[in-house]
């Protein structure tokens, strides 16, 4: 994956701004492109012109499975865990069918479904309402897709969060730093007073890696370029029926969610 | 001029001093939500705009009502305004500063403020905010305080202010409208989601502005030898009376829309606001107050015998202003994001350092609106056995 010179400064500019020492994302990139004046290029850097994820709910059972994805996301992205529902930050999380597809359930579907949690974190929106509304371009969306979060530059006026139909982002209305159990010194934390969602792990997408959640789940999510149609992400909604919230308002959602069983996957 | 202001009686200093001491009371308040960072305020993840953002939409609206002053007299040459006009201006400066002021204290990162003007952002709606809010102060600190200087020497004032005034006439309109397109195109809040969202806002501007306005004329007329007249205040009167019923009537299309359309989304945020929703209904009783206090402020307004009685249109001013304030400078925007867009109920009641910080900011507003009026009231004293100039 490429990451063009704009958002390298800035990932340069988090990490040495927030005064992480030692081995620093940012770091690892200068390393595998030293020389390199206007593009970062790892060769194992994973791009594409189009992030999606698919969710395969059935292949969530138990709470366990659950837990790992977002604990997975939560500690390498030092998502503070404040332990109140007013101060909350998450970047990816639970909530019930009714709250996730609101408008489309109905009494008689199936209870397993009824009260069945469903993942939620930022859709990386193709025509992001976050970014439309943003004054200082803080929240700013990618060539592949992925709306992201500069929180050097955020002013934390919260527009963003108005006009996210999704509730995917947090902001930090308080200084979250006592609140990261484990510090990963390899991401930058962040202030008070900025906001914050999930980043489809673009850190990771650089040395190759696949999400954080994506790795921790076993399956039940699949994360792929949507423009290629030999990408598992294409194969899995070619071959099952899936849909995304909210879709009547336009902002063609990224992830995508498979409801019913996947026998025939 | 400025040193008028520098003298007066011992009510105008305890009154100075009075304000004064609210506003140390929240500049502390404010430290410590600047140390502490806003979560010291009632709002939340999913109410992310609380009082602050509301006290700030609803002065836009009296800020552009200086305007129902300008038109009528700038442009359909109605004199009886002349010695009136001096004070809307005042006012839009008192109303348009009290407005960036909110919009500072609600920033998470106020240090960071100029980065609108750093990183212009011409899709941001806020951007254009800022850009009409800062021009419209400054539109009416030049204009308002040339013309009283020109008064006070006895002179019309200098040809270059004209194109300024009438420059004030749309930009007054447009701090509104733009404001109202900060709630007005979001996705997914059907409150806010409504194309007679800027409409309302006039129809609400020009009612609560004009209803202050001529309280602080009776104000005026009682503290000072300055007498704005009769005519004024009952001219005034009539525009509280023609607004207040076209934001009713608005409002009813709400209504209207929302019931009759039956979708749930539409209805939840008025079901949230007017009867409670879930067991959720911190903002009935509000609403409803709100609603009564139109209703009877109308009754009163439409029959002339009553409005031209000065008393019960001192009353009737301030049941439309309180009205108003509730209707939007509270469940206007609250109402948008209680229920959230995906059929939660999260609550939202500010907290008494966020209460103390907003009284503060009003304060200052009336600071300023003291100073400024002191001012202009001490020239008009001393011109008032002068014809009209202008
Ligand atoms: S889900 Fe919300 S935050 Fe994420 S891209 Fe879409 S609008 Fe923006
Ligand atoms: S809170 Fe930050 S990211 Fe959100 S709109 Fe404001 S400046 Fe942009
Ligand atoms: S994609 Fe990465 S940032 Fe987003 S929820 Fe998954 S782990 Fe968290």
């Amino acid at each position: 994956m490429s990451i063009d010179r704009r958002e390298f400064l800035k990932f340069a500019g988090a990490s040495t701004l927030l005064g992480l020492g030692g081995i620093t994302a940012v770091q690892e990139l200068l390393k595998t492109s030293a020389g390199a004046s206007h593009v970062m290029v790892d060769e194992k850097a994973l791009s594409a012109k189009r992030w999606a994820m698919v969710i395969d709910i059935s292949k969530f059972k138990t709470e366990a499975d659950y837990k790992n994805v977002v604990q997975a996301c939560h500690s390498i992205h030092n998502v503070p865990d404040i332990g109140n529902p007013k101060d909350e930050v998450k970047w990816i999380w639970t909530d019930t069918y009714e709250h996730t597809f609101p408008g489309q359930g109905n009494e008689y579907m199936p209870e397993g479904l009824k009260h069945k949690p469903f993942l939620l974190l930022c859709n990386h929106c193709e025509q992001p309402p976050c970014v439309r509304v943003c004054p200082t371009k803080a929240t700013f969306k990618r060539k592949d897709g992925i709306v992201m979060m500069d929180q050097h530059r955020c002013i934390g006026c919260r527009f963003c969060m108005a006009a996210c139909p999704f509730g995917a982002r947090s902001f930090n209305w308080r200084d979250p730093r006592p609140f990261i159990k484990e510090q990963n010194p390899e991401y930058p934390t962040r202030t008070m007073g900025v906001v914050e969602k999930c980043t489809f792990c673009f850190e990771r997408l650089a040395k190759g890696l696949q999400p954080a959640c994506v790795e921790k789940s076993n399956g039940g999510l699949i994360f792929g370029d949507l423009s290629d149609p030999n990408s598992e992400v294409r194969k899995v909604l070619s071959t099952h029926y899936s849909i995304r919230r909210k879709p009547e308002i336009g902002t063609q959602p990224s992830v995508y969610y498979i409801i019913g069983g996947s026998e025939n996957a | 001029m400025l040193e008028k202001a520098l003298t007066g009686s011992k009510k105008y200093w305890v009154w100075i001093f009075f304000l004064l001491a609210l506003i140390g009371i929240g500049v502390i308040n404010y430290l410590r939500q600047f140390s502490y960072g806003l979560g010291i305020t009632g709002m939340s993840r999913d109410v992310s705009w609380g009082f602050y953002i509301s006290q700030f939409t609803f002065l836009v609206g009296v800020a552009a009502s200086a305007v129902m002053l300008v038109i009528p007299y700038y442009l359909h040459d109605f004199k009886k305004f002349g010695k009136i006009v001096i004070l809307g201006e005042f006012l839009a400066v008192a109303s348009v500063s009290m407005c960036m002021l909110f919009i500072f204290v609600d920033m998470g990162q106020p240090m960071r403020i100029m980065n609108v003007i750093l990183h212009p952002t011409p899709n941001s709606i806020l951007f254009w905010d800022a850009i009409v809010l800062n021009g419209y102060l400054f539109l009416n600190i030049i204009v308002g305080w040339t013309t009283l200087g020109a008064d006070r020497k006895g002179v019309p004032p200098s040809a270059w202010v004209k194109p300024l005034i009438y420059l004030s006439i749309p930009w007054a309109i447009s701090i509104h409208t733009v404001t109202a397109f900060l709630y007005a195109g979001l996705p997914g809040r059907h409150f806010w989601l409504t194309a007679v969202m800027a409409a309302r806002f006039l129809a609400s501007a020009f009612a609560s502005g004009p209803s202050l306005l001529i309280i602080l004329c009776l104000i005026v007329r009682k503290v000072s030898k300055f007498d704005p007249g009769k005519e004024p205040i009952q001219a005034l009167g009539k525009i509280v009376t023609y607004a207040m019923f076209a934001n009713v009537f608005l409002l009813g299309l709400e209504f209207f829309t929302a019931f009759y359309s039956n979708i749930p989304g539409h209805m939840h945020p008025f079901h949230y606001l007017y009867a409670g929703l879930e067991g959720h209904a911190k903002l009935v009783p509000l609403m409803w107050a709100s609603s009564i206090l139109a209703v009877v402020a109308l009754i009163l307004l439409i029959n002339p015998n009553m409005r031209k009685n000065e008393n019960i249109l001192a009353f009737t001013c301030a049941s439309v202003f309180i009205s108003l304030w509730i209707d939007k400078g509270f469940g206007l925007v609250i109402g948008g994001f209680v229920p959230n867009p995906f059929e939660g109920v999260t609550e939202y009641w500010p907290t008494l350092p966020e209460a103390l910080i907003s009284l503060a900011v009003w304060c200052i507003g009336f600071l300023i609106l003291t100073i400024l009026y002191k001012i202009a009231v001490t020239v008009r004293e001393e011109t008032s056995s002068w014809p009209e100039l202008h």
